[in-house]
């Protein structure tokens, strides 16, 4: 199936969950609205046109220029981007879902931004979202396990956060 | 009992022990590398495993939003460091594709080359260390012996053994020393009869077939859900290998190369030699069909070589140069897998219009595949925990970043 075919049958299934389609890129993409993610993603792998049965990977963009000059030229305001890579090993299509949060819940600094887990439709998804709570702090509702996977389970802050600053000494030792 | 050990069941007679914690790693010698792993268990048998990952992590994806995409070679040498070539084609590739830059056919070869031996290295130690898990210490000594070889020959043409950093965007540094070709040759030829060695004492002995052969069952479709890829995903029935069905920059290079997938029809694999059939006992997707998925690779990455020789001898276009040190990537992002010896491993970039990435990511194929143990050890016994870890073949550099 070509993706112009799968972006389009899927707007037609998601009308209202659907935001916009990146179909030029180099990995044509799709972005959907957070809260329907999981719902998305459950059609795209039940639907037998779509058959999307692997997640290959859950990666979070952190867009935000701590440093103010830097800050004052990028078009962009300061947002987290999720992406999920699927592929289809029956059709041998794949697709990539865009997800767009906002840095902080409700923008309070320290709230984590939270986006429903897919673990439900891949199981492969557990230990992508925790590793993406644990690097980049992004809160994975209906995740049946979330806490650090590669960081300290004590760790404090986020790692791939653009503004994240390193702890000055872990239990004593210091981290300089 | 029954001695056949895929009929073999535990009867459950209603008598459960006080469950206990065990804990195992992460200095075990049979986690290969830092892996600590939390075990649940009732008697013997295990009741849930939790692995405890992250000893090794050094902020690999971190420090590539710091560095050039050139700049960051070295740091993938260090993620699958048994296989460092496959590591550097992987992100090289994900670099080229974003920035659009074609290479030429011999570099290409060349390439191939280097990334199958590499799956070679890779191979002999997951066999070698799977022999010493299993108390068997002859095939260690055989594969390291072996392997030696090809880290000599990664020696010969890029100074370093295991952190090669020979590949690179664009090319690769160096083209090869004269006569390296006649010595790759020589070593494939001498390697040749040394894998009936191996054969014999590993696949085809019955100490081994037992403690592997119905151990640590995954199914075709618990497979697919965990994202499984490389060899525990062939060893599993599923007919999936990128070098075949990836995306064009990474099957570009295979075009025209002959060579089949390993995977198991009819209950027999592909091959023309006569190696040791596939044991009664053994149940397609447990421990001994990765093993032995792997096992075929190996003969099957030596075929490829010899092919990728020939061609590379006859094309006649220069080798490709390292792109610009500060070629600046588009805005956007780019993400390409490419078939390493141990699975996909998928590396992604983001460009923000500057020559430094704004973010970088290695999906690791040993990450995915090591989710799959919790699910794999349940109901076994403790001394089955060697032999299912040792089959999915993880290495925590890449597992950890």
């Amino acid at each position: 199936m070509n993706i112009q075919k799968i972006v389009d049958s899927l707007r037609q299934k998601h009308p209202l969950q659907m935001i916009g389609a990146e179909l030029d890129a180099v990995d044509p993409s799709v972005e959907v609205k957070p809260d329907s993610v999981a719902g998305i993603c459950r059609t795209l792998k039940d639907d037998p046109q779509f058959c999307f049965d692997t997640l290959h990977c859950i990666s979070a963009v952190d867009y935000c220029e701590p440093d103010e000059k830097k800050a004052a030229k990028v078009d962009w305001q300061p947002h987290i981007e999720v992406l999920y890579h699927i592929s289809s090993i029956r059709h041998r299509h794949r697709i990539v879902i865009r997800v767009r949060l906002p840095r902080w819940k409700d923008g309070i600094e320290g709230r984590l931004p939270e986006l429903p887990s897919v673990s439900g439709v891949w199981r492969t998804a557990d230990w992508h979202e925790r590793e993406v709570y644990d690097l980049s702090g992004v809160e994975f509702i209906g995740h049946p396990d979330l806490r650090r996977i590669l960081c300290a389970d004590d760790w404090l802050g986020h790692p791939l956060r653009k503004d994240y600053t390193q702890p000055h000494e872990y239990h004593g030792i210091n981290t300089r | 009992m029954n001695s056949d050990r895929s009929n073999h069941e535990l009867v459950d007679v209603g008598v459960h022990s006080d469950e206990l914690l065990v804990n195992m790693g992460p200095q075990h010698p049979s986690t290969h590398g830092v892996l600590r792993l939390l075990l649940k268990t009732d008697g013997e048998i295990i009741t849930n495993v939790d692995p405890v990952i992250g000893y090794l992590h050094r902020c690999a994806e971190k420090i590539g939003e710091n560095l050039l995409p050139r700049q960051w070679i070295p740091y993938t040498d260090r993620l699958d460091y048994l296989s460092a070539m496959n590591m550097n084609l992987g992100w090289s590739l994900t670099v080229e594709r974003f920035l659009d830059v074609q290479v030429s056919d011999k570099t290409k070869h060349l390439r191939i080359i280097m990334a199958e031996l590499g799956r070679i290295a890779s191979h002999l130690v997951a066999a070698g260390c799977y022999g010493l898990d299993l108390g068997s210490f002859t095939p260690f000594l055989y594969t390291f012996r072996e392997r030696e070889r090809i880290l000599d020959l990664f020696e010969a043409a890029c100074g370093s053994r295991m952190t090669c950093s020979y590949i690179v965007p664009g090319g690769v540094i160096a083209d090869l020393p004269e006569g390296w070709l006649e010595q790759c040759e020589a070593f494939l030829d001498q390697f040749d009869p040394v894998i009936n060695e191996l054969h014999a004492v590993l696949t085809s002995n019955e100490i081994f077939v037992r403690r592997t052969a119905g151990v640590g069952v995954l199914s075709r479709e618990a497979a697919i859900d965990y994202a499984c890829s490389g060899p525990v995903l062939r060893g599993s029935g599923v007919d999936w290998d990128l070098r075949r069905d990836g995306q064009p920059p990474y099957t570009d290079m295979y075009d025209g190369y002959k060579f089949e997938i390993i995977v198991e029809t009819g209950g027999s694999y592909p091959s023309d030699h006569d190696y040791p059939a596939v044991p009664r006992s053994a149940v397609l997707g447990d421990s001994w069909h990765r093993f032995y998925v792997r096992m075929l690779e190996v003969v099957q990455s030596m075929d490829i070589i010899r092919q990728a020789i020939v061609r590379y001898r006859s094309a006649e276009d220069p080798i490709g140069k390292p792109i610009k040190i500060r070629e600046k990537l588009p805005v956007g992002e780019c993400y390409l897998e490419t078939e390493a010896p141990k699975g996909q491993m998928g590396f992604m970039v983001v460009g923000n219009g500057t020559a430094t990435p704004w973010r970088v990511r290695a999906r690791s194929s040993c990450f995915v595949n090591l989710a799959i143990l919790g699910e794999l050890c349940k109901g076994c016994l403790i001394a089955d925990i060697p032999a299912i870890v040792g089959s999915l073949d993880i290495v925590l550099g890449e597992i950890d970043r």
